[in-house]
């Protein structure tokens, strides 16, 4: 009966959608074949966030990850990049468990962002949205706050070498 | 430079906000189309779509010719590559990190049944 199971479990690629709401929103729209509490565990565990939240792509090491994630409970993240060091830090505001989360972003200089995720489980598949409101639009458009700029910049040469035609279909 | 990229970004943004306006992006950039035939396709007045238009074209996203009684629209496709770009570098952040945490999720799946097993047994 096992065997049925597992031969069932072939990970199928789910789209990630971006989607600029207004001026101060972003929204990221994923599914996860999984079900909510789980990919709630994955949020909420630090030894299981720092495997996935810093992509190995980026050439980042994160250097600690500290999540007291209860409300009022503080986060920090420490990543190394060549010879800089960057922290990212904030405040959860909202824990409901395997249903929503709510952080504060607190390292830009122009206030605070504010994450809320959600997890909306439906027939063992979670759908996760991720909405980041920015304290401005400026705050937005120069990406000051939590897009890790270096990142970005290290991304864009993995795209330039995987060339415009496999990025954009 | 950095100035003058912020300032299209916030216009184009702005033109990116609206729904039917990314439909018609993405019309463009399947074929060029009048303007009539636009307005058709979304279900719009004339008046409402040459407005729609008109918000694309300044931002730079859309450019339009008319030849004859006809004004044909086409992407503007400079600046819709600047902010595709933004949004994609986004999406693959966004994309590699999901890539990662399947895996996680996974693996705890796969925990929860190895543990569910042991317990009924």
């Amino acid at each position: 009966m096992d065997e049925r199971r597992q031969s069932e479990a072939t990970p199928t690629k789910n789209r990630t959608a971006v989607e600029r709401k207004s001026e101060r929103e972003l929204v990221v729209t994923r599914t996860v074949n999984g079900p909510a509490r789980l990919v709630f565990e994955a949020w909420t565990k630090a030894e299981l966030f720092r495997r996935w939240w810093v992509p190995k792509s980026y050439g980042l090491t994160l250097l600690s990850c500290e999540m007291d994630v209860r409300v009022g409970g503080r986060y920090r993240l420490v990543f190394s990049h060549q010879a800089s060091t960057m922290e990212f830090f904030g405040t959860y505001r909202e824990v409901t468990p395997h249903s929503r989360l709510v952080w504060t972003n607190e390292e830009g200089d122009n206030g605070e962002t504010l994450t809320t995720v959600t997890f909306d489980e439906n027939a063992g598949k979670t759908l996760l949205v991720v909405h980041d409101l920015y304290p401005s639009k400026e705050a937005l458009d120069s990406g000051s706050t939590g897009a890790m700029p270096e990142a970005l910049d290290q991304l864009d040469e993995l795209l330039a070498s995987l060339g415009p035609s496999s990025v954009t279909k | 430079m950095v100035q003058y990229c912020q300032t299209r970004f916030d216009v184009s943004f702005g033109a990116l906000a609206d729904a039917t306006r990314r439909g018609v992006l993405e019309q463009l950039g399947r074929a060029d189309a009048s303007i009539t035939a636009l307005a058709e396709k979304f279900h719009m007045t004339l008046t409402g779509m040459k407005k729609h238009v008109g918000v694309l074209e300044q931002a730079g996203l859309v450019t339009t010719e008319k030849v004859g009684r006809v004004r044909t629209c086409k992407l503007g496709l400079r600046g819709l590559q600047e902010e595709a770009a933004w949004i994609e570098r986004y999406r693959q952040l966004w994309g590699a990190r999901f890539d990662e945490l399947d895996k996680v999720v996974e693996e705890l799946k796969l925990k929860e049944k190895v543990d569910g097993r042991k317990k009924t047994k």
